[in-house]
């Protein structure tokens, strides 16, 4: 058996092997949106991964910073696959190309680099690009096994980049609004979430049908970092707390109207959200009680967006508007210094 | 009292304390309208009008009004001339004038022209204080259209569409077409394009500044150069 002399010193983990698992914890739940979704989403992940890097490079070059050392921290690639997993998956390649910009320069070099943004660089892109193109943000395919058509990757790829569906295919076979969406229109219709479940065929048993499967292997890379400790429990266990009860206390009040809790938790960006998103360590509070503040935050948010808000998911949106909050709620949290009182 | 030049007061109102750049006054109009060339021009001119207006008559009332009562008077006489410039524009740009809607009447609050009234007209000579109202109107101006060219462009792909609300009839075919079917970007028109576009010409100028005083500094720190091209 090894021993080593005393100091016993542990060196903080440098920045590029955080990112690095990270991206690794995210690999599942890619895999499992690949096998839902079709290669359009491995097509975003790599444009939008190839667009960071560029843009990165040139921003600090403009600025005159070290580019290398900052290049390869793997930050922008986090950003890039955060990003890529938002958009839906036959998003033509301006979109990407736009938003991982924007997401970049401006909500993250602008402001000085790693470590100075205010803001979820990856979410700052993603809501540029939804209030900017509509129509294109929610236009979404349906999983695989409802529309029947599995597109390879070099389709895939000719679908975003060329705007042109094989032979014999018309958007219209392979797009389908998102549960949520569905939900959100159907109970506008008066329908009850009862008759809404039963009659589209995008819902599974616990949330959107192949959704489930997406949310359920971000939790468990999630938790993979929580046991890293790449991450603390406290953000995801807030917000999915906030988001649960939330939607416990109103689906006890009336369950025609509202959805049970689970499918929330198992519906559109909730896991990616609670797990990779909110928790970026530079956008998020950062003493313990401020994030659990800051998580529940997000969870109730989003709830009340998907609720009564005119977008289908927001979690995008709560983050933002939490990360406004987080240097009053870092303030009001400072934990109490060791032999000092309040 | 010191006596300000002509030149400076040019490069006061159009640069070096540019309202909008600089001062950063005035910015619910300067926001709110700047998404077209025409529609920043329209306020921008509007602006120009009055404080070129309340500047003077500002200057040849300020031996009469006491320091007690003068901030009163000054906004009374900046209320009556938008009073007066809102119903110009009502009667002769009409249809300009309901785009501009609420924006125009709400020049009275716009603080650049109490401040100017306030800083400048009250302490200058008539010739002056008229110089400094139009020249201050005319930064605020320009840094309103070249915005509005800036999110025109970006949100529309055109420059001053709808130009005959501004020019007449003749002026209907002076759009600008950039880009052909162009997609359209709605952040730029929307309020947040505002927020970025202003941050990204406050950026632009203060780049310059630091070009143009860095330059200077190496000219002061080399006189043998001066000397020799001399």
């Amino acid at each position: 058996m090894q021993t080593s002399s005393s100091p016993h010193l542990h060196s903080a983990a440098p920045v590029s092997s955080v990112m690095l698992r990270v991206i690794y914890a995210l690999i599942p739940g890619v895999i499992a949106y690949i096998g839902v979704f079709g290669w359009g989403v491995a097509v975003n992940v790599v444009f939008a991964s190839i667009v960071a890097l560029a843009s990165e490079a040139v921003t600090l070059a403009v600025r005159g910073r070290p580019i290398k050392p900052f290049l390869f921290d793997g930050s922008a690639l986090v950003t890039a696959f955060l990003l890529a997993l938002s958009l839906p998956p036959f998003a033509p390649w301006w979109i990407t190309l736009i938003g991982t910009a924007f997401a970049i320069v401006v909500a993250k070099q602008l402001y000085g680099g790693l470590g100075f943004n205010p803001f979820n660089p990856a979410m700052a892109g993603y809501v540029v690009l939804l209030i900017s193109f509509p129509r294109e943000m929610t236009q979404w395919l349906a999983p695989e096994t409802v529309s029947g058509h599995a597109l390879s990757f070099v389709e895939a790829a000719r679908v975003i980049f060329n705007g042109a569906l094989p032979p014999g295919l018309t958007l219209d076979a392979v797009s389908a609004a998102t549960p949520l969406d569905t939900l959100k229109t159907r109970l506008h219709l008066g329908e009850t979430v009862e008759t809404a479940r039963r009659a589209s065929p995008v819902f599974g048993s616990l949330g959107g049908l192949g959704w489930e499967w997406i949310n359920g292997l971000f939790l468990l890379g999630g938790l993979w970092m929580i046991y890293k400790k790449i991450i603390t429990w406290h953000i995801p266990l807030a917000l999915l707390g906030g988001l649960f009860v939330m939607s416990l206390v109103f689906h006890l009040y009336n369950s025609g109207a509202y959805v049970a809790p689970v499918f929330h938790l198992f519906s559109g960006a909730a896991m990616l959200g609670a797990f990779f998103i909110a928790t970026d360590p530079v956008s998020a509070c950062t003493t313990p009680r401020g994030k659990l503040y800051y998580g529940a935050g997000v969870g109730i948010l989003t709830y009340i967006i998907r609720t009564w808000g005119g977008y289908p998911d927001g979690i995008a949106f709560s983050v933002l508007l939490m990360n406004m909050a987080v240097p009053l709620i870092d303030h009001y949290t400072q934990p109490r210094v060791f032999g000092h009182k309040d | 009292m010191n006596v300000t030049p002509y030149s400076k007061i040019a490069h006061d109102g159009l640069w070096a304390n540019n309202p909008a750049l600089v001062q950063i006054l005035g910015l619910c109009p300067l926001l709110a309208i700047s998404n077209s060339v025409v529609n920043a021009m329209g306020l921008g001119f509007a602006t120009l009008l009055t404080l070129t207006l309340s500047n003077t008559i500002v200057s040849l009332i300020r031996n009469l009004v006491t320091p007690e009562i003068r901030l009163p008077v000054f906004v009374l006489v900046i209320a009556c001339v938008v009073t007066a410039i809102e119903l110009a524009m009502n009667a002769y740009l009409h249809e300009l004038h309901n785009i501009l809607g609420i924006f125009i009447p709400l020049i009275v609050t716009n603080c650049i022209i109490i401040a100017r009234a306030e800083a400048f007209a009250s302490k200058n000579t008539v010739g002056r204080a008229c110089a400094d109202g139009f020249m201050m109107g005319l930064g605020s101006t320009l840094a309103l259209v070249l915005l509005g060219a800036l999110r025109e462009s970006l949100g529309h792909g055109t420059l001053l569409a709808n130009a005959h609300l501004m020019f007449g009839e003749a002026a209907k075919n002076w759009t600008i077409t950039l880009v052909e079917h162009y997609h359209g970007f709605l952040l730029a028109i929307l309020p947040p394009g505002a927020f970025i576009g202003l941050g990204l010409l406050i950026a632009a100028k203060n780049v310059i500044d630091a070009r143009i005083e860095r330059r200077s500094a190496q000219t002061v720190a080399l006189p043998h150069e001066a000397g020799a091209a001399a």
